[in-house]
């Protein structure tokens, strides 16, 4: 059963990441090139914010296994991540590969901590 | 620049979805985002479920160093490093579902960037400071190192085998 909440989850935050990358990407690109890759930082702020907020909440196993291993889990990605601060380092945009590294950190930590507090505290 | 090109032209930096390439900015339109949507979900699931099993067979006790979610993070990031290679760098005839179901579905599902940070702030909170600090900054170098290197590695053995043949 809880393979199947695992999945499922995975299926629905797969998507989500890709179609809110896109969403990231074509308001902040329209007319401009765009060199910071906000849709991937977007995606893993808000899935580390929605985790933060089902690890305060303290919600069952299940709902863990659906909406955090599964959902939160696909949603946010590390290999997306690391491709983009690699391909930014190559491209001699070396600072934005590191402030992409560094906030993506922070902010991620921050998300969570928030989350957690904002449904009642680690 | 043209007015129908808003993008400059410059290789892809996103692997999950980059709209300055014009393939990739079509993908939603019409019918066949059904299929990219549908593959991607399908990828997700798989990624998301091996990522469990991970999980499940190396389980790690809490206030301990995170070793399995560390291990699908580094694995995942060596295998974008060289499936984007393969498909981004040296575009071949490979079928435009590829990306989505491998790159965005199986390997964005895979690894995770939320578990990773909500491992680090458990372990901060519960004062494991020193491994808080050894697992974020291990993820980062060992995640970082192994994209470049499997990048590095596929392009020069794609690069020797141009050569030879």
């Amino acid at each position: 059963m809880t393979w199947l909440l695992v999945a499922l989850g995975g299926a629905v935050g797969a998507p989500l990441r890709y179609l809110t990358d896109r969403a990231v990407q074509a308001r902040h690109g329209a007319g401009l090139p765009y060199v910071f890759p906000w849709g991937t930082f977007t995606v893993n702020a808000a899935g580390s914010l929605l985790l933060g907020v089902l690890t305060g909440a303290m919600v069952s196993s299940p709902v863990h296994a659906l909406l955090g291993t599964g959902l939160c889990g696909a949603l946010t990605t590390y290999s997306t991540f690391s491709y983009e601060t690699l391909r930014l380092a190559e491209a001699g945009r070396g600072f934005l590969a590191g402030a992409n590294a560094l906030a993506s950190l922070l902010v991620g930590l921050g998300a969570v901590f928030l989350g957690a507090e904002l449904a009642g505290g680690f | 620049m043209s007015t129908q090109e808003p993008w400059p032209a410059r290789p892809a930096v996103d692997p999950d979805v980059d709209l300055s390439v014009p393939a990739q900015r079509a993908e939603t339109a019409g019918s066949g985002r059904w299929r990219v949507l549908g593959v991607i979900a399908a990828g997700g699931a798989l990624g998301a479920t091996a990522r469990y099993a991970a999980s499940l067979a190396w389980p790690v006790a809490d206030g301990a160093f995170p070793w399995s979610v560390f291990g699908v993070n580094v694995t995942g990031c060596a295998l974008i490093g060289v499936l984007m290679v393969l498909l981004a760098e040296r575009d071949g005839a490979a079928h435009p579902l590829v990306r989505p179901f491998l790159g965005v579905g199986v390997l964005g599902g895979f690894t995770t960037f939320s578990t990773y940070a909500a491992d680090v702030s458990k372990l901060l909170v519960r004062q494991e400071v020193a491994t808080a600090v050894a697992y974020a900054a291990a993820t980062a170098v060992a995640a970082l190192g192994a994209v470049w290197a499997a990048a590095a590695s596929t392009r020069a053995l794609l690069d020797g085998r141009g050569r030879t043949s």
